[in-house]
């Protein structure tokens, strides 16, 4: 059962051959006996779980049901979902129950799929190895002395761990794409605005970007069709016909233009890295794609600018968290601001705090122009390398991450270095595209490698196809962890 | 911050700093400034009221109330 698909779930809920109920306590007791460990899920709540799967059944009897009717779905941390203690990773939300439904979680509920529980994260979405939690350090399901990835680092977990069916992630500069890279399985950030942010606590809201996490392409068009949506609560939600992003999946790929950024195989690249994405681009040309050399000249820059946009952005965002409605206040203060500062810096934690800092320094008056910006037009020159590129090839191809999952506490004292990590993933947010991650081999100490897959502006449903033609001929996504 | 805490995050940041220090070697005379990846301005919508009333939720999960009102520390004596 933990192998199925979400299709094969959906039959055999459809089928009676299982309920609702007995799936979800299933999955409730397969977490209850590696959570311990793992750390993937920072809340469970069990009878809402359960009532939730009761209604299901429900549904499933009156033969009203959907795709993902019953199916047990984690849902990061950083989605506020109505009675669910909702963290984001953070001391500052520690006690916060959220009174309202993010607009991705309203889609999963009306969809009628349970939430299974709120996974754990990097604390307001910020790190690259889930250890910036303030409920602590998630571990790779594959090797537990190293880092999931982050910050979707629970979900990625949980997922490669089979503690759920699937999850959702977000991505701000690879927080998708990452840890299903590192945890082997895979997962899809969408265009920038297809997904409601609403409800979604926000990071660095011009980046910030819902999208699905699971074991195969087949299954993240399913999860896809039930986040994406226009959101008039969302202002930059977009406005666009409702598709099924499942349609091209069985498309062959003759003909296939897969561009390949030069930069993205230079050195920095891990050489067991390299070899697991080389010989995936072999297995594309096996069915019947050609390749093209492109470049993406400004790739390198991604990151400086990046580290000035998001944290400017996250400044702004986070000046909510001031102890007056909700979250932590500190316990002892002499006046109001006394209560704000010892508040929030006793409730963020170091990476947030530094941030915060450099965010408002780059908006401060005087170095606004300098850095802000200049990082917004560079922005735009990073963006032009895709369109260009684009008029060559159908997709991009390359590694997701320079390395495999790295050691626990092996980058902690070093932000440089953590932040180098993102370079393949970055660029995509700024641009706004969508972007992808699935599993492509094992690299060094057996720990899986992904293969990143960025497609055009809105071209999901044929990354999914490009995706899940491979995973028909490769059975790496079908791998699971000896737990 | 205690004062250890702010001698690493100085380091921390002045890292930091010299990677985005990068940045100001390129030349951008003549780029607009990108703030949103389709160039679409915000949409705008009617100024009415779309939330309903939470208020008692809302208070329930705040750290000091009082008749419905959030509490905090004097301002004015």
């Amino acid at each position: 059962m933990f192998e199925s698909s979400l299709k094969q779930l959906g039959d055999a809920l459809r089928a009676k051959k299982i309920s609702s109920v007995e799936l979800t306590q299933l999955y409730l007791d397969r977490i209850a006996t590696h959570n311990p460990e793992l750390n993937a899920y920072v809340t469970l709540n069990p009878e809402m779980s359960l009532a939730q799967a009761r209604t299901a059944d429900e549904r499933l009897a009156a033969g009203s049901a959907e795709a993902l009717t019953g199916i047990p779905v984690a849902q990061k941390d950083i989605f506020c979902a109505k009675g669910w203690l909702t963290t984001c990773g953070s001391k500052m939300l520690h006690n916060f129950v959220s009174p309202y439904d993010a607009h991705v979680i309203s889609q999963f509920n009306n969809a009628g799929a349970i939430n299974l529980g709120k996974t754990n994260m990097d604390e307001f979405a910020m790190g690259s190895s889930n250890e910036t939690s303030y409920y602590g350090a998630v571990k790779n399901p594959w090797d537990k002395t190293r880092v999931p990835g982050g910050s979707s680092g629970g979900t990625a977990s949980a997922v490669a761990a089979r503690l759920c069916a699937a999850a959702t992630g977000t991505d701000t500069g690879g927080s998708i794409r990452q840890p299903a890279a590192l945890c082997g399985i895979s997962g899809l950030k969408p265009t920038y605005g297809v997904c409601s942010r609403y409800g979604m606590i926000a990071f660095a809201s011009s980046l910030d970007q819902a999208g699905p996490m699971g074991r195969s392409a087949e299954d993240l068009a399913l999860l896809l069709n039930t986040m994406a949506g226009f959101d008039e609560r969302d202002s930059t939600s977009l406005q666009r016909d409702k598709e099924d992003y499942a349609r091209d999946l069985n498309k062959p790929l003759n003909g296939l233009r897969i561009g390949l950024p030069k930069e993205f195989f230079a050195e920095g690249l891990g050489s067991d890295v390299a070899k697991a994405v080389e010989a995936a681009i072999a297995e594309y040309k096996k069915l019947g794609a050609t390749v093209v050399d492109i470049s993406l000249p400004n790739t390198r820059l991604s990151i400086p600018v990046y580290y000035v946009l998001a944290p400017a952005e996250a400044s702004s965002n986070l000046s909510r968290f001031d102890g007056v409605r909700y979250g932590y206040r500190a316990p002892d203060y002499t006046d109001l601001a006394d209560m704000y500062e010892q508040s929030r810096s006793q409730g963020f934690g170091a990476e947030v705090k530094r941030r915060i800092m450099i965010g408002t320094y780059v908006l401060s008056h005087g170095y606004y122009d300098a850095y802000y910006i200049q990082a917004q037009k560079i922005r735009r020159l990073i963006a032009q390398d895709f369109v260009e590129a684009y008029k060559h090839c159908d997709v991009i191809m390359g590694p997701t991450s320079p390395s495999t999952a790295f050691k626990l506490g092996e980058k902690g004292d070093d932000p440089v270095q953590m932040y180098l990590s993102d370079i393949y993933t970055i660029a995509v947010n700024l641009a706004g595209l969508p972007g992808m991650s699935i599993p492509c081999g094992f690299g060094e100490n057996d720990m899986p490698v992904g293969l990143q897959i960025i497609g055009n502006y809105f071209d999901e449903a044929r990354m999914l196809n490009v995706a899940h033609q491979y995973q028909l001929a490769t059975d790496w996504h079908s791998r699971a962890p000896q737990l | 911050m205690t004062a250890p805490e702010i001698e690493t995050a100085r380091a921390q940041l002045s890292g930091i700093f010299d990677l985005i220090a990068e940045m100001q070697a390129v030349d951008t005379s003549g780029v607009e400034p990108m703030s949103h990846s389709q160039d679409l301005s915000q949409r705008l919508r009617e100024d009415v009221v779309t939330e309903a009333n939470q208020r008692e939720a809302f208070q329930a999960i705040a750290p000091q109330v009082e008749a419905g009102l959030f509490l905090v520390p004097k301002v004015i004596e």
